[in-house]
């Protein structure tokens, strides 16, 4: 009987089950471990910033990530850009338009964007960049399954090697590439990792500010608090 | 010294009512002594508008109403409030108590209306306070409509053209009216420009005119209390009421210790999750506006989900106009139908405290219908989820168009004679 009731109680409840799931795995968490990000901004200006900009990045913020303006000039900017630019790219959004059937999108924030209720846009890009596979009825000869269709190539194909989708929609390494599947998957975490980061680069400081903020404003209760009941005394 | 500023005083008091409108505000208003949790929000929203106007003024600084595309192929007015983000000193702190205040201004002011119905504040002779209120109410969601598009991101884009596109529904008018609302065929450039305008200086400007009534108002007739009685039906031999202490310091020193703990709130969101998990800050809006590509699902804002249900609950054609209107017509009425709240209460008595079983289980159901509403509009429409929706927009327009019937039914308490606790 009380099964029952339970059943009918909540029945009203699976009306708000949404429909399609879109399975991700959990990126792990890179935050402030700097060795992480420093690697995965060279991913990032390597393989992701010939298409893709970051303009509203500048490149000496990169100082947040524990690199010195000289290291950053040396080993990240390949063009003639100065340390206090923003990470723009020489290809047009027109002309890319035209080569890809659309325009790679600016990457400064994907991490925010990405955010579902399937999980973080960290775990989107997580899970994303290790699900591409071969399709030749694609013009790129690439699609993906956590994005459909998607214009982008396998750009990192090289380190994965080639995945091929099963008849059970599951993916399988028909090809070995350069990195072993463990290490890829590392890469790929660094590279989310730094991507996290540049999306809201200020989000460790502001976590650490907050809790002075909050330890302020408790000490601010105390003695409000505390004035209150003063004055309250002799109201009866 | 003390002489001094005495007569400094006396100087500003023969040329303007300082002491005198202190006295009448602050000093000697005398406000009911057994205020509760229920009124602090009062003075929290008033704290919240003051937030929202300076970081606002901030953030005009360098935010840039500019459809136009950069040569990253970015909206100019996207760019901004990335750059705010990053290139501004302290400008993402300032950024986000904005967009953190947005909600904080609705809920604190969703809560200081429900305390209004729970102690029937709005009753005589207070109905002016209370349609003042409202106003303020009202230019609250325009406020948050406008300002939302400045950000210029998907959501941003897509809910201006969808809450535009509305008007369009309006029989005879409705195409060109939302064509001149615009000022061009899509969302675009003209329509952020006029939107940062009413954002920024038209709106607000009602805001703060329409505040200071609502306060006038308030202050001419004196604050209700939750038990609902008249302070000034019991006065001492100088004409203070028995149950009343001055605002200032009891008021003053009592709301600062809420202020402190409202900061505190506050604080947790906006330095640990300033996206409140895609309810203040949604994720789709980190893409910049794209007029080619439509969002799968577009939702407003937590703030407005309550009246969007009803918009899309409506899914019948009435007489020969399209459903659509009639949408229109329940989502408005929703807003305006609280306007006549003061002449809908038939009860002999005003709180919530000695109203009988009726009209406590009304308001019980009229809140989880109201949730109910809120959570559904954030949410994609199935057949069910309508049906659900249509329910509790007749619960919702029920509880106040029959009103005037089962309050008066409702078995009362007596009031008491004077304030309790």
């Amino acid at each position: 009987m009380k099964k029952l009731l339970f059943v009918v109680l909540f029945a009203p409840l699976l009306v708000f089950a949404s429909g399609t799931e879109l399975h991700l795995d959990k990126a792990p968490n890179k935050s402030g471990d700097l060795a992480a990000l420093q690697h995965g901004a060279k991913v990032f200006v390597n393989y992701c910033q010939n298409c893709h900009s970051a303009s509203y990045m500048r490149y000496n913020r990169l100082r947040d990530i524990g690199l010195s303006e000289t290291q950053i000039r040396e080993n990240l900017i390949f063009s003639s850009d100065k340390v206090g630019d923003l990470m723009r790219i020489a290809m047009q959004p027109a002309e890319a338009k035209i080569w890809f059937g659309v325009a790679p999108p600016d990457l400064t924030v994907i991490a925010r964007a990405r955010a579902s209720e399937f999980g973080s846009g960290s775990d989107w890009l997580y899970t994303y960049l290790r699900s591409f596979y071969r399709d030749d009825t694609r013009p790129s000869g690439w699609n993906n399954l956590v994005f459909e269709n998607v214009g982008m190539p396998h750009v990192l194909w090289e380190l994965q090697g080639q995945q091929v989708l099963g008849e059970d929609h599951k993916l399988t390494l028909a090809k070995p590439g350069n990195l072993k599947p463990a290490e890829y998957d590392a890469l790929v975490a660094d590279l989310v990792g730094y991507l996290q980061y540049m999306a809201e680069p200020v989000a460790d400081t502001r976590k650490k500010l907050g809790v002075f903020v909050l330890l302020a404003l408790a000490v601010l209760f105390v003695f409000a608090y505390a004035l209150k009941r003063e004055y309250w005394k002799d109201v009866h | 010294m003390n002489a001094k500023m005495t007569a400094l005083l006396g100087w500003v008091d023969a040329r303007f009512p300082l002491t005198s409108n202190w006295k009448a505000h602050l000093s000697e208003y005398y406000a009911p002594k057994n205020f509760n949790f229920w009124y602090f929000f009062g003075s929290l929203a008033m704290l919240v508008l003051v937030l929202q106007i300076v970081t606002g003024i901030f953030l005009t600084m360098h935010y840039k109403p500019d459809a136009s595309l950069n040569v990253s192929g970015v909206p100019v007015a996207f760019a901004s409030v990335e750059y705010i983000m990053r290139d501004v000193p302290w400008g993402w702190l300032i950024r986000y108590m904005h967009s953190t205040g947005a909600s904080a201004f609705f809920l604190v002011v969703y809560l200081h209306m429900f305390r209004g119905l729970l102690y029937g504040s709005y009753r005589k002779p207070r109905e002016l306070i209370w349609l003042f209120g409202m106003f303020i109410f009202l230019a609250l969601m325009a406020e948050a409509f406008f300002g939302y598009l400045l950000p210029w991101g998907q959501m941003s884009y897509w809910g201006a053209q969808v809450i535009v596109n509305l008007f369009s529904a309006i029989p005879l008018i409705g195409p060109d009216l939302s064509l001149w609302l615009r000022g061009d065929f899509v969302v675009g450039d003209a329509t952020l420009n006029r939107f940062f305008a009413f954002h920024v200086i038209a709106v607000p400007l009602v805001l703060l005119g329409l505040v200071a009534a609502h306060i006038l108002a308030l202050h001419e007739v004196g604050s209700n209390n939750p038990d609902g009685i008249e302070i000034k039906k019991k006065k001492d031999a100088n004409g203070i009421p028995l149950d009343g202490i001055p605002f200032h310091p009891y008021y003053t020193v009592k709301d600062i210790v809420g202020v402190v703990v409202f900061l505190m709130v506050f604080s947790v969101i906006m330095f640990f999750i300033p996206e409140f998990g895609g309810y203040f800050l949604e994720a789709n809006n980190f893409f910049p506006a794209n007029p080619l590509v439509t969002p799968p699902h577009i939702a407003p804002v937590w703030y407005f989900t309550p009246f969007y249900s009803m918009l899309r609950a409506v899914t019948v054609n009435f007489f020969w106009i399209d459903a659509k209107f009639w949408g229109v017509v329940a989502m408005g009425g929703g807003v305006v139908i609280l306007l006549f709240l003061p002449w809908l209460d038939r009860s002999p008595v005003k709180s919530i405290r000695y109203k009988g079983p009726i009209f406590k289980s009304a308001v019980a159901i009229f809140v989880v219908s109201f949730f109910i509403l809120g959570y559904l509009g954030m949410l994609a429409p199935t057949p069910v989820r309508t049906l659900v929706a249509q329910a509790c927009t007749v619960i919702y327009f029920g509880f106040f168009l029959l009103m005037p019937i089962y309050s008066k039914l409702d078995k009362c308490k007596p009031e008491p004679e004077r304030v309790t606790e």
